[in-house]
């Protein structure tokens, strides 16, 4: 682990054991988190986003198995640092150390991610109270802090609602508040505003961006939306069948993408520049990882597969220190293919005006 | 909250009374009467009806009935227990329907929410397994059925409970019946215990619950019971009624004078005794009626998305 890292996943393999069979969701995922960074993992739904952050949180469902791979964290404690593997952690232990007080998490659902029966402030103090070593009043007076951080006003009278008393937005601005309680390093942010209104999306977003920069948190988001990657996201991961097929900084996957599938994903954005009345779609749906794939999983949706995509997986390229791509087209011995024109145009216009805003 | 409490239980008694009504003009209308015909004379029987004051119109007959009612007034027998005040009588058989009924209220409750609390957490392992069969067991097997399994092993072969109910060992002799009745709201408790807590504990506030490092005990009683538990209270109001009610046939078997019993014999006797079957009827209604307001209350309580809009309803 390089000495910036906080997180860093190796080679983790999971499958899930179900009344089908046993379906191999993730296979052999790597991925770095480096401290104050944010990392997107992106792809459709299936692709294994959600199950890779499940298992650094200790949330996976109990029919699931992990076969190989390590999660390293850079726990930092009682002013000590060490580095532990989160899979080999006792999940009592990883509950009572780990979760919320180090990595914290917000969910996808606000209408469902909040216990009905609870007031918003006792949910918001719960772990502060069990861990954080404070009386009530402190976890009270640090609650009421947390709730005006994420902009909720009339926090005093607010904290004793019920869930059900707020909007969406509001729900969510308390999910984020509970998950800042513990004062973690990592905050796991799976698809935080797919469910809320666009209006509210732009909000939430900025706000986690905001917080990210007081706290100095290192973030982690799963999303389907490329729109959400490009405002928050450093570094991208494309995730596709239970494997990352490219990874890049934020402007290499923007700009110069290089694996079919993440061609796929920006053509697939809805464009308002453009005469085009049609919105492209990936043909096909991803792969039953019931069945192993063979060759390249992505190959029978690729319209540029090789013959070789059929036989053998290809393995990560690189295209420069921080760009790999996992795909056959980026082998030496490979025909030259460039992007579908319609694409290419549209990033070139994309960068341009990119460029015109920053002149 | 308070004006809410109010008129619910307004509606209540009006509803009691509507059924308190229907009741009377039906018994009046259904066939058979107090009077057999085989040993009473024609003219007997006219006189009779003089003297009950059935000869006046029902609605007649209806307001001298409310009036003594309201005094706490049940009349007395029309052909069952000749003459003794229905008061008395039923005192005794609700007592002893009521404590039996109670007792396995008790019972079914406490070893249910056990068998549902234990298989949830046990999910998908022998322990699930088993207690969603001995539930299905429970709710097929008649309560008589189980009473008369009992009396054969635990009277007959070890002869250590009695037979027979006998008010004098009360609850030594209550135990075979209140087991026995116990079985069906056990079983029923058990399994919408298990489901419940089931789908909560993959709900995503538990996950929320677990991300932020809360588990274990707290977990489950904060966070998966809290929320489980609310609904069972729904589920468990009919069965208490029931119970408390008495059972039929398991009174008849195990020889117990209560309310079931009288209802049977109230129906079947000689003649149909008008004034029996109106006072159970009525019993009837208002428990089941006010432990249904009861529940509703409490779910306010409970439930902390009723409690908010019933206050804005007020």
């Amino acid at each position: 682990m390089n000495e910036k890292a906080i997180l860093e996943l190796k080679d983790l393999d999971v499958s899930f054991r179900t009344n089908a069979g046993v379906i191999h969701a993730i296979r052999g995922v790597n991925l770095d988190l480096q401290k104050g960074e944010t990392v997107a993992i992106v792809g459709e739904s299936g692709s294994g986003k959600s199950v890779t952050m499940k298992a650094v949180t200790g949330l996976l469902d109990e029919n699931a198995t992990v076969n190989r791979g390590q999660i390293h964290y850079r726990l930092a404690e009682n002013g000590k640092e060490e580095i532990v593997d989160l899979l080999k952690l006792p999940k009592k232990e990883l509950r009572r150390r780990i979760n919320g007080r180090h990595i914290a998490m917000v969910f996808q659902d606000p209408m469902t991610s909040l216990d009905p029966t609870m007031p918003v402030g006792k949910q918001i103090m719960e772990s502060m109270l069990l861990y954080g070593g404070r009386s009530r009043e402190e976890a009270k007076a640090r609650a009421l802090e947390l709730m005006n951080l994420v902009g909720i006003s009339d926090a005093e009278h607010r904290m004793k609602y019920y869930p059900h008393q707020f909007s969406g937005g509001m729900r969510q601005r308390v999910v984020i508040a509970i998950a800042l309680s513990g004062d973690p390093d990592i905050l796991i942010c799976d698809e935080p505003t797919t469910a809320l209104d666009v209006t509210i999306q732009a909000k939430i977003l900025e706000l986690i961006k905001d917080i990210q920069k007081r706290m100095g948190l290192s973030v982690i988001y799963i999303t389907h939306d490329l729109g959400v990657v490009a405002k928050v996201a450093d570094y991208v991961n494309v995730m596709y069948a239970g494997k990352i097929v490219e990874v890049g900084n934020v402007n290499e996957i923007f700009y110069d993408p290089r694996h079919p599938y993440t061609w796929g994903l920006l053509t697939a954005m809805p464009d308002m520049d453009t005469d085009d009345d049609r919105l492209y779609s990936i043909p096909g749906s991803p792969p039953n990882l019931l069945h192993e794939p063979k060759g390249d999983a992505f190959a029978p949706r690729n319209a540029f597969a090789l013959a070789i995509d059929e036989k053998a997986e290809p393995p990560l390229f690189k295209i420069s220190d921080t760009h790999y791509a996992a795909t056959w087209l980026l082998h030496p011995d490979a025909p030259k293919i460039e992007m579908p024109p319609e694409l290419q145009a549209r990033l070139e216009r994309e960068r341009k005006e990119a460029a015109k805003y920053l002149a | 909250m308070a004006k809410y409490i109010v008129k619910r239980v307004g509606l209540a008694l009006i509803t009691l009374l509507i059924i308190v009504f229907l009741l009377f003009v039906m018994v009046r209308i259904m066939p058979g009467n107090p009077f057999p015909s085989e040993r009473m004379s024609a003219e007997q029987i006219a006189n009779k009806r003089i003297e009950m004051g059935l000869d006046k119109p029902v609605l007649v007959q209806f307001r001298d009935y409310m009036v003594k009612l309201l005094q706490g007034d049940f009349g007395k027998g029309t052909s069952l227990y000749y003459g003794a005040p229905i008061k008395t009588v039923l005192s005794t058989c609700v007592q002893n329907s009521f404590r039996i009924g109670g007792l396995a209220i008790l019972i079914g409750t406490a070893v249910g929410l056990l068998l549902g609390i234990t298989a949830a957490l046990n999910r998908g392992r022998f322990l699930d397994g088993f207690c969603t069969v001995f539930s299905i067991v429970g709710v097929c097997v008649p309560s008589y059925v189980f009473l008369i399994f009992l009396q054969y092993y635990f009277s007959y072969k070890i002869p250590y409970f009695p037979y027979f109910f006998d008010a004098n060992r009360f609850l030594f002799s209550s135990i075979l019946p209140a087991l026995s009745l116990s079985l069906f709201t056990m079983s029923t408790v058990a399994r919408f215990t298990r489901n419940e807590m089931v789908e909560v504990m993959d709900s995503d506030y538990v996950r929320l619950a677990e991300s932020k490092g809360i588990y274990g005990p707290r977990l489950i009683r904060r966070h998966v019971l809290r929320n489980a538990l609310i609904p069972i209270v729904t589920v468990l109001a009919p069965l208490i009624v029931d119970l408390l009610t008495g059972a039929l046939v398991v009174e008849k078997i195990y020889g117990i004078n209560g309310i079931g019993k009288l209802m049977v014999d109230a129906i079947s006797g000689e003649g149909v005794d008008y004034n029996y079957v109106l006072a159970l009827g009525i019993l009837y209604s208002a428990l089941y009626i006010g432990i249904m307001l009861a529940v509703d209350l409490l779910y306010g309580i409970l439930d902390p998305r009723i409690r908010v809009a019933a206050k804005g309803d007020a």
